[in-house]
């Protein structure tokens, strides 16, 4: 432990600012990620257990396209449409055949595709780190704030995260296509008796949530290092994010989030070798206060 | 409603259909006729069959044999999304509204167009026709009561704006001063000729609502005439309907 540093860190303002911002962009990933896990668990009822190979997918579509054109915002695209189209694929020929079986075979589905994918994404842009760069827009000096630099990049991304997020809630909640994804998850008989194609609309939700991971790995793919196998401890830290935050929670996956990032960035001053023993820590302490998590369900 | 085409076709036929649970059969050859602007009560005692025959209509519990035909156009083999786009409204028992949604989002998830286009039923019109609805449109559903729920069902198919509603025991379960409040509701919807098709086990209720009967026992058709003449036939009273 490192608590004096932790200390000193917290009371400068320059070492302040910079872990902030840090543990925001992790959030903020993470963030992305989770409500994608969230939105295919609270609409089809399943886990996806492949998630993290969206992200992953994402980060690499969005670096073959930076590579091919030059252009980030193509990149973006590319990352998120990518996973997006790569994830209704593999709802409609696999997890949609797995459907209300047993969580065993759910899980083995999802665990070929990460070993499947993972490989495939060896075969095409090799086992080594691939490192996409800083995009021009953004090779500008970082912002002082309080003594503490925040890359422009930075505040981007937390910019295009709060917006997907508050699109996606709006979305759900105000329009005739989100009432009719809730009432999906909550009667699919009822809502096909109304006339309306509830396999297109899984398909539909599932590849939404892949979008958002896939949105996710093209945001990362500037500022992390690129390896086939990435998306693992992401899948493992949404987890965390959605039970902290409550399953089916967009609020409450950004609450958890921006709780977890920090946890990691400060964690990583203060208990350099215990930061993943934190955050289970923290959901620990979650699961024992509130059992539905921060903004779940009270009634779960 | 708008006319759909071919007037002298009943909206409605189901003809020879055997449906099977697993290995055992519960519909014996079924034949049904609703023509435009009737309103058919399938009654027959709990098991005969009448949840099964709507179901079979509805495309949950496809025939094995025979057919389903709307406006002379078969159905059956069709997911049950297309059965309701082809203009099948089923209001399944047991009141199925979407308990977390307010009223007017219920009635918003059950838009659709009509399988000719038409939008007739609009919120509005059904805030019309449908009072109490109106004064609880921000309310959740799972916050109303059971008669409430039980129009709110009806209103909800009501706005894909369907040719035929086909209503599975709107009465069970609830007091007589609501089961009276429902009946006068399908008054109403015969009297703007709605084409109504509904299963009950109470025989007054249907009495008072319906202009022609179809009794099932045991997943056959025993019977089918006039709500008039089955009034007077005391026989198939006693027998099928034990009152």
């Amino acid at each position: 432990m490192n608590l004096d540093v932790l200390a000193g860190c917290v009371a400068t303002a320059s070492c302040f600012v910079t872990q902030v911002s840090t543990g925001l962009i992790v959030g903020m990933l993470l963030f992305l990620v989770a409500s994608g896990l969230s939105l295919i668990f609270g609409v089809l009822g399943v886990v996806n257990f492949a998630h993290g190979v969206f992200y992953m997918l994402g980060a690499y579509f969005a670096f073959a396209a930076y590579e091919a054109t030059g252009s980030f915002v193509l990149a973006l695209l590319a990352g998120a449409a990518g996973a997006g189209l790569v994830g209704i694929v593999f709802e409609r020929f696999f997890m949609s055949r797995v459907y209300g079986k047993d969580l065993l075979m759910q899980l083995l589905v999802c665990y070929a595709a990460i070993l499947i994918c993972d490989d495939l994404v060896k075969i095409v842009f090799g086992a080594d780190y691939k490192l996409m760069g800083m995009p021009e827009a953004f090779a500008t000096a970082p912002v002082e704030v309080l003594g503490g630099f925040i890359p422009g990049y930075y505040i981007f991304m937390v910019g295009m995260a709060l917006g997907i997020g508050a699109v996606l809630w709006l979305g759900i909640n105000r329009t005739r296509l989100g009432k009719i994804i809730r009432a999906l998850a909550i009667n699919p008989q009822m809502v096909g008796a109304l006339g309306i194609n509830t396999r297109l609309l899984y398909a539909g939700v599932f590849g939404m949530g892949c979008v958002l991971a896939g949105t996710a790995g093209a945001l990362a793919a500037p500022v992390r290092t690129l390896t086939p196998g990435m998306g693992l401890s992401v899948l493992i830290e949404s987890f965390i994010v959605t039970v902290i935050g409550g399953m089916g929670s967009i609020p409450g996956a950004l609450v958890a989030a921006i709780l977890i990032g920090l946890t990691r960035a400060f964690g990583a001053i203060g208990f350099p070798l215990f930061t993943d023993g934190l955050m289970f820590a923290l959901m620990g302490l979650v699961l024992i206060l509130r059992p539905s998590g921060l903004l779940g369900a009270r009634t779960a | 409603m708008s006319a759909p085409p071919n007037p002298g076709v009943p909206i409605l036929e189901v003809k020879g259909t055997d449906v099977f649970y697993g290995a055992s059969q519960i519909l014996f050859g079924i034949d049904l006729a609703v023509a435009r602007g009737q309103t058919m009560a399938l009654l027959g005692r709990n098991g005969a069959g009448k949840s099964t025959t709507f179901k079979a209509i509805a495309g949950i519990a496809p025939p094995r044999r025979g057919q389903v035909l709307l406006s002379g156009a078969a159905v059956s083999g069709k997911a049950p999304y297309l059965v309701a786009r082809a203009g099948i409204g089923y209001v399944p028992e047991d009141r199925q509204v979407f308990p977390e949604h307010t009223v007017e989002d219920n009635l918003i998830v059950g838009a659709k167009a009509g399988p000719r286009g038409d939008r007739h039923w609009t919120a509005e019109r059904i805030y019309e026709v449908f009072p109490l609805l109106a004064g609880m449109r921000h309310r959740m559903a799972g916050r109303l009561s059971g008669g409430e729920q039980q129009m709110l069902t009806i209103a909800r198919t009501l706005m894909g704006n369907p040719d035929i509603l086909l209503l599975d025991e709107p009465s069970e379960g609830l007091a007589p001063i609501i089961v009276r409040a429902i009946g006068d509701l399908i008054r109403t919807l015969r009297g703007m000729s709605v084409t109504i098709l509904i299963a009950e086990q109470n025989m007054h209720f249907c009495l008072g609502v319906a202009t022609h009967a179809t009794v099932i026992d045991k997943g056959q058709v025993v019977y089918s005439a006039g709500i008039d003449e089955l009034r007077g036939n005391d026989a198939i009273l006693q027998r099928y309907l034990a009152v």
